[in-house]
């Protein structure tokens, strides 16, 4: 097992390899000058000229490349020009932000996507089926911000019943100790209640609005993919040897129909971790999306290779736990590995 | 063979109907079916009779869009079509259970088998979850697999075709029912395998006084194993005899059809065709093997790398053998054969024998391991498959393969697909050119013009075999390499396909290399016969040489095996 999946991590080493270079001459051919950026509008020649040295930027693009390769090899991803920072410290603050966020998201969004898609593939063309559709195709074409807007117009701004859409904690309540990085967790852990039920608030919204984005796939194939193997013959002899309808639709159908659905789970999560900017500018939220869309602006190269590389690896792990779970659910993919 | 004391299923002007696209179709119109306790009854019919449908209908599993829209079915005194949900779910697996075509894709794939077994016997309260396992695994020591309690937790990939259908057995005789309804249960499998599976079936039940209803498209499969046979077409019953009498006197005209079709000893392949079809030009005569070589193969070896042993297993094995041959697995182990021109010869064998990698290595798809292909005096074993395709020796060898629907683009318009060679390889140039090519070879194979420009889809069986033939024939090939051409197909296509076959053998001076493994459908067509058995020729000789005097125990397990009409 610790063998493959050793396996599986060393063949990931050529991609990160090229998405390192390709981030780094990406962020090279972008227009715009940060040397300029950060000297301001008023700076002289010779002060750009100045920073432009001090940011090394001023050597060939091989120098740079072999100079910010020896920085990384040794766990410097660079220090953040906009905020001062490193690009590592920035990063683990901001990462479990987005990351509990999504995490949350996606777990409300398949409570109520697998059921829902099951119950649309058993009752195929009843009124159920059709809810279902009409449901998961609103939430999907609804852009985030939109919903977004709206959760925090009825539910802050005309009920009050959420507190002001203003980052992870209200104003008045203080982080917990840094252990996980997911508040919740770390409430929990350091046995303030008060906090945990705050940045509970604090994420009902932005949650419910990515759940509502991802409900459509995740119903939708899960829906698909137990229609299919509803009509194979394996259910067929399920039913044929008189199994009651809960052992043949859980036990039987839908173990085999996950495979599908934990990709979908997968492909969704990785999309919604990097790309909810919009959720986290309406909710303020601080998270790494819309750290790495203000470096991109600001022309500030070492966070967003950091936050692609991060991404990347992101991505490699994600793969791996995907690619465990099928071997949990089926035996076969086992044996291939 | 006994007589039937009381009956245990009636089914009376059953009625069922399907909804589909194009309205109501009836699949089964006023069916009267009844069994006996302890009685064997065959439904015999060819694809689309309703043979299906009606036991599906007897187990109330209709898929969504059936209904039973007349009729009634009584089982031992409870009336099936009007008893609720609940009440059918207690007979099903219970009372009635049934065995299914394709064992394999009838058992959950994720689940060990032993579980399976399981939640049968927990569902119908015939064991508890302490006592469940050894109930699994005597279950499973029922039906004679060995070592039951490893094979407990065995996954269906991990078993061979024959053993799931065994486990299938297992399954659908757990609670031991009163009436077990096999639908094609040997399907799919080896001649040995499908006699040891019948027999097995037979015997247990017997055991257990139990009824079956056997549904089948095998007529000698029925009349070997089945007390009565009920014959059906098109959704109706056309004839209930006792089965020792039905073949002695069939009195429908389908059941006779039926029965010219089945190919059988002592009959040729003119006599397959239907009474009222006009008799081919040339008459079946076998050519005698005097023509020059066109094939030969020498010392043919396919070695692959052993798969599929599980981690734990494989490591295991290594320790044990410390040879580094045991890390290979030889598919077709140093074989030798020479084809003729004009000539037919069988490869016959059980699955994974290597009649398949054989046939695939002389189509030059697989790259032999070691020896030679010599065709027409060039050696193509040494040619890599990649280059081959190419090549313009390509044009000479065609294959025709076991699946017709599978082996065409279903985006290909029949006429594109007959093209596709000469695209490739043809050398014909312009639209008309190629149009007027596939009408002919169209014609050739008895195809309609007017279907040419139909999809896949759209084609019956029978009209899809022929566009596979059709394409193959193209390029005017001089070996024919025909993988289980027929073996998806209804008796009466297939004799119709045979015949053509032969026709076209003669008019076009082809080679056959028939792969297959009914003997019976050989012993038709070719002049020698090859069996093969892991990777090695065990019988080579003359076709009627061999089958009516085998001189290996192998050829005559393989013999003894098919179950014939008694004629």
């Amino acid at each position: 097992m610790l063998r493959q999946i050793g396996k599986r991590l060393a063949t990931a080493i050529p991609s990160l390899i090229g998405v390192i270079i390709v981030t780094f001459l990406l962020t090279r051919v972008l227009p715009g000058d940060p040397a300029a950026y950060f000297a301001g509008p008023a700076a002289s020649p010779q002060a750009i000229e100045e920073i432009r040295k001090s940011l090394g930027l001023d050597k060939s693009l091989p120098e740079q490349f072999v100079r910010y390769v020896q920085d990384l090899s040794r766990g410097d991803f660079g220090k953040s020009l906009t905020t001062g920072q490193t690009v590592i410290i920035d990063i683990k603050t901001r990462l479990p932000a987005s990351a509990e966020l999504t995490l949350l998201g996606l777990i409300v969004s398949m409570l109520i996507a697998v059921p829902f898609g099951i119950l649309a593939a058993v009752k195929q063309g009843s009124i159920i089926d059709h809810a279902c559709r009409v449901i998961a195709t609103a939430g999907v074409s609804l852009p985030v911000f939109f919903t977004g807007l709206l959760l925090v117009y009825v539910f802050y701004f005309i009920l009050g019943w959420s507190p002001a859409p203003l980052g992870r904690l209200d104003a008045f309540a203080s982080a917990p100790k840094h252990v996980t990085g997911f508040y919740l967790i770390d409430s929990l852990l350091a046995g303030n209640l008060e906090s945990f039920r705050a940045s509970l608030a604090q994420l009902a919204l932005p949650t419910i609005t990515l759940a509502i984005f991802s409900l459509a796939p995740i119903t939708r194939m899960t829906r698909a993919s137990m229609l299919a193997v509803l009509s194979s013959d394996f259910v067929r002899t399920a039913r044929a040897s008189g199994l009651s309808p809960r052992t043949v639709i859980v036990t039987y159908a839908f173990r085999n129909a996950m495979l599908p659905v934990v990709t979908t789970l997968g492909m969704v999560f990785s999309f919604l971790l990097g790309a909810n900017v919009l959720v986290e500018k309406v909710f303020a939220w601080p998270g790494i999306g819309s750290y790495a869309i203000e470096a991109l602006i600001a022309s500030d190269f070492a966070p967003v290779q950091g936050f692609v590389l991060t991404m990347a690896i992101m991505y490699v792990l994600l793969n791996l736990t995907i690619d465990m779970l099928y071997g949990v659910i089926d035996p076969r993919v086992r044996l291939e590995g | 063979m006994t007589e039937s004391t009381s009956t245990l299923l009636d089914v009376k002007d059953l009625t069922v109907e399907f909804a589909t696209r194009r309205g109501i179709v009836r699949a089964v119109q006023n069916v009267d079916l009844t069994v006996g306790k302890g009685e064997t009854v065959g439904i015999v019919g060819e694809s689309g009779s309703g043979k299906s449908v009606t036991s599906y209908a007897v187990m109330r599993i209709l898929d969504r869009a059936g209904r039973i829209a007349d009729g009634a079915i009584t089982f031992s005194g409870i009336d099936v079509r009007n008893a609720s949900e609940s009440e059918v779910r207690d007979l099903r697996g219970r009372e009635i259970s049934m065995v299914f075509q394709n064992p394999r894709a009838a058992l959950n794939p994720i689940r060990k088998v032993g579980h399976q077994i399981e939640d049968v016997l927990l569902e119908h309260l015939q064991a508890s979850p302490q006592d469940a396992k050894v109930k699994a695994i005597e279950a499973l020591q029922k039906v004679r697999i060995a070592r039951p309690d490893e094979r407990y937790h065995a996954y269906p990939f991990e078993l061979s075709g024959g053993m799931c259908q065994r486990v299938v057995i297992a399954l659908a005789l757990a609670c031991r029912p009163q009436l077990l309804i096999a639908d094609e249960p040997t399907t799919g499998l080896d001649v040995t395998t499908q006699k040891a599976v019948m027999d097995l079936i037979v015997e247990l039940t017997r055991e257990n006084g139990m009824s079956t209803i056997l549904i089948t498209h095998d007529l000698g499969l029925a009349s070997a194993y089945c007390d009565r046979v009920v014959v059906m077409e098109k959704g109706k019953v056309v004839e209930t005899a006792k089965s020792a009498q039905i073949f002695k006197s069939p009195q429908h005209a389908y059941t006779r059809k039926l029965m010219r079709s089945t190919p059988r000893i002592g009959a040729n392949l003119r006599d397959l065709l239907p009474e009222d079809m006009p008799v081919p030009l040339t008459p079946a005569k076998k050519t005698a093997g005097g023509g020059a070589s066109l094939l030969s193969v020498s010392n043919l070896v396919k070695e692959y790398p052993r798969q599929g042993v599980g981690g734990t297993l494989a490591t295991l094995f290594r320790r044990k053998n410390e040879f580094p041959q045991s890390e290979v697995f030889r598919a077709v182990d140093g074989i030798s054969f020479e084809i003729k021109r004009g000539e037919s010869v069988g490869l016959v064998g059980e699955s994974g024998c290597g009649k398949s990698t054989t046939s695939m290595m002389v189509m030059r798809l697989l790259d032999a391991t070691s020896g030679h292909i010599t065709f027409d005096g060039e050696d193509i074993a040494a040619i890599p498959a990649k280059s081959f395709a190419g090549l313009p020796l390509r044009k000479r060898i065609q294959m025709v393969f076991q699946d017709p629907t599978d082996s065409l683009n279903p985006r290909f318009t029949a006429a594109r697909a007959i093209a596709d060679p000469i695209y490739r390889l043809g050398g014909l140039r312009g639209r008309d050119a190629v149009r007027a090519r596939c009408e002919e070879l169209a014609r050739q194979v008895g195809l309609p013009v007017e279907l040419l420009d139909r999809f896949p889809h759209q084609l019956s069986g029978g009209q899809k075999a022929r566009v596979g033939i059709a394409r193959a024939i193209a390029l005017k090939p001089e070996l024919v390499i025909l993988d289980e051409p027929t073996a998806a197909l209804d008796v009466s296509v297939q004799a119709v396909v045979l015949n053509l076959l032969e026709d076209l053998k003669h008019s076009l001076g082809m080679s056959y290399l028939f792969v297959s493994h009914d003997l019976n459908v050989v012993r038709l067509l070719c002049d020698r016969v090859i069996v093969m058995r892991a990777g090695k020729i065990v019988e080579e000789g003359e076709t009627e040489a061999v089958l009516s005097a085998p001189k290996t125990d192998y050829t005559r397990e393989l013999l003894a095996a098919i179950p014939h009409p008694p004629l």
